[in-house]
């Protein structure tokens, strides 16, 4: 059994118009293999996060596509430049079909 | 006719074909349908020596402009791709994540830039393994 994987973003709530902001994520989530074998010898499915999307106002920022190869608990940082005040979308999509959302508010001074 | 990023094609379907690739190689001719060129204009940061396998900071940045992609490949995985990202305009081509490595093998940092490709590579030490088994 396992927890309902749950996002965390860091990013600052405010910029400056042109301002290089970093953008860090982590989700608590197993990232099963599909290579593990368990104790009887049976492989342990694959079960991981295959995708991740960042939305700006709706615009897609940046999207990742995860392979096994990623740890668990995978933590992903990335730059963004801002420029207008708005929300950013963070988007999870597990390899069962389920998605994990949170919403972040920057504002632009 | 324009140089139009090999991603592009694929759009958002998932690199099947090139994610069962398992050497490094044909995992971005898969992805890219091209080869790609060292470049010293891309900065792969990852530890000489990871004792856990399971998660071993790597971190990509590069001064080439007009970036549209930056992928990982780990060369002696069981499958080399590890994670690929598309960097649309306004955002800056530097990631960093975690990956898993079976070995100690090479990293691959593979960086499309106005349709060309760029790699680094660096060695990593693994201490204990992290495919499990």
């Amino acid at each position: 059994m396992t927890a309902k994987p749950i996002p965390k973003v860091r990013l600052q709530a405010q910029a400056k118009a042109g301002e290089i902001i970093e953008i860090k994520t982590l989700i608590a989530h197993e990232m099963e293999s599909g290579q593990r074998k368990d104790v009887s010898g049976q492989i342990i499915p694959r079960k991981i996060i295959n995708r991740f999307i960042a939305a700006f106002n709706g615009k897609p920022v940046f999207e990742a596509e995860w392979h096994p190869a990623i740890s668990a608990n995978p933590y992903q940082s990335f730059f963004f430049k801002a420029v207008e005040s708005g929300e950013f979308t963070f988007t999870w999509k597990d390899d069962d079909g389920s998605e994990y959302v949170t919403v972040n508010k920057l504002t632009v001074a | 006719f324009a140089a139009q990023p090999a991603r592009a094609a694929a759009n958002d379907k998932y690199p099947e074909e090139a994610f069962k690739q398992k050497s490094e190689a044909d995992a971005i001719k898969a992805l890219y349908g091209k080869t790609a060129e060292p470049s010293d204009k891309v900065k792969l940061d990852a530890p000489e020596i990871a004792e856990n396998g399971g998660v071993v900071p790597i971190a990509v940045t590069t001064t080439l402009d007009k970036v549209t992609s930056i992928s990982f490949f780990v060369a002696e995985n069981p499958n080399a791709l590890a994670a690929s990202y598309k960097i649309p305009d306004g955002t800056v081509p530097s990631v960093s994540n975690r990956l898993k490595m079976a070995k100690t093998t090479n990293v691959v940092a593979i960086v499309e830039a106005d349709g060309k490709l760029y790699s680094a590579t660096k060695e990593v030490k693994v201490t204990v393994g992290g495919c499990g088994g």
